[in-house]
């Protein structure tokens, strides 16, 4: 295979592969804060009075869960616009 | 093909050696700004109480404190200091962002990376001086020593989240602007800068309380 086709494989590829990373971090992470969500929402109607605690709580742990479809959004970007294999190859 | 640059940073001059980029001069405007607006508000608390600055400066501290000492369990003025700065350092950061042609400092990696690498050394900082070297390090051990890879994965691998956090939602907050402004360009991309602005609110907000708690854990060390 020569080199230009093998650069236009590995561009193929990345473009997919940065969609699917996308899709499948933000899939996992959008359950994870609908559960959280849910939670929160029945914690703050049991206990009204304890409604500012739980709401900080609840944006921490929103954090920590999105940072994972954050990560898969940097690695899908990275893909995308900073291949290290696009470009790097020596031909 | 048409580059975006998502994690370049342009190079505006050269001083000698040292190349200034966008990014060092928009983070270096926005603690200007804020340095003069302390010093406005340390004059409006001094010179004129009761007055729209000191009710001003009165709510924002008020609002830092009772946030580290819920979180931490008793008032800790040094902490207080030290999280309320870079929640306002990023907040002010989203807020240039929204400046045409302006970049958010924060959609740099390395900027981000300097604020959670402040974190990763204020946690011990703050643990040894409560707590003493010793009293400090012991909690390395416990509940028992075999934790203590974990341990010291869980401060890196938390200082990585901290950072790689903060700089992809002000990226893609960003990215997604530049998107728009170059498929529709007017009046369309207006709200999702404002969904931009409330989710870098909402990014400093978290900065400032995973701070808070990262550093008030340690404070508390053995405590419990």
């Amino acid at each position: 295979m020569n080199h230009e086709a093998l650069q236009t494989y590995i561009a193929m590829v990345s473009i997919a592969a940065a969609g699917l990373t996308t899709a499948l971090g933000a899939m996992g992470a959008a359950l994870g804060e609908s559960r959280i969500g849910a939670a929160s929402m029945d914690a703050i109607a049991r206990q009204p009075d304890e409604g500012a605690t739980i709401t900080r709580n609840l944006f921490v742990a929103l954090a920590m869960v999105e940072s994972t479809a954050i990560f898969c959004l940097v690695v899908g970007l990275i893909l995308l616009f900073a291949n290290p294999f696009v470009g790097g190859a020596t031909g | 093909m048409n580059r975006v640059e998502v994690f370049a940073d342009p190079v505006l001059l050269k001083l000698g050696p040292v190349p200034l980029t966008q990014t060092m001069v928009t983070t270096i405007a926005v603690s200007l700004a804020m340095v003069a607006f302390a010093a406005a508000l340390r004059f409006g608390i001094t010179r004129r109480p009761g007055k729209t600055l000191d009710i001003l400066a009165g709510m924002a501290f008020e609002f830092l404190d009772r946030l580290v000492t819920d979180v931490v369990g008793r008032p800790s003025p040094r902490l207080t200091i030290f999280s309320g700065t870079l929640f306002f350092f990023i907040a002010s950061c989203s807020i240039i962002g929204q400046l045409p042609g302006v970049r958010t400092p924060t959609a740099n990696l390395a900027t981000t990376s300097a604020l959670a690498i402040l974190v990763f050394l204020a946690v011990p900082a703050a643990g040894i001086y409560t707590k003493g070297v010793w009293g400090y390090i012991r909690h390395y051990f416990r509940p028992n020593p075999i934790l203590f890879p974990l341990h010291v994965i869980s401060e890196l691998s938390r200082t990585l989240a901290l950072s790689v956090r903060l700089f992809g939602n002000m990226m893609s907050g960003h990215l997604i602007v530049a998107l728009l402004v170059a498929l529709v360009g007017v009046l369309v991309p207006t709200p999702l800068m404002a969904l931009d602005l409330l989710i870098g609110f909402l990014q400093a907000y978290i900065f400032a309380v995973l701070t808070t708690v990262y550093v008030g854990a340690a404070i508390r060390v053995g405590e419990e």
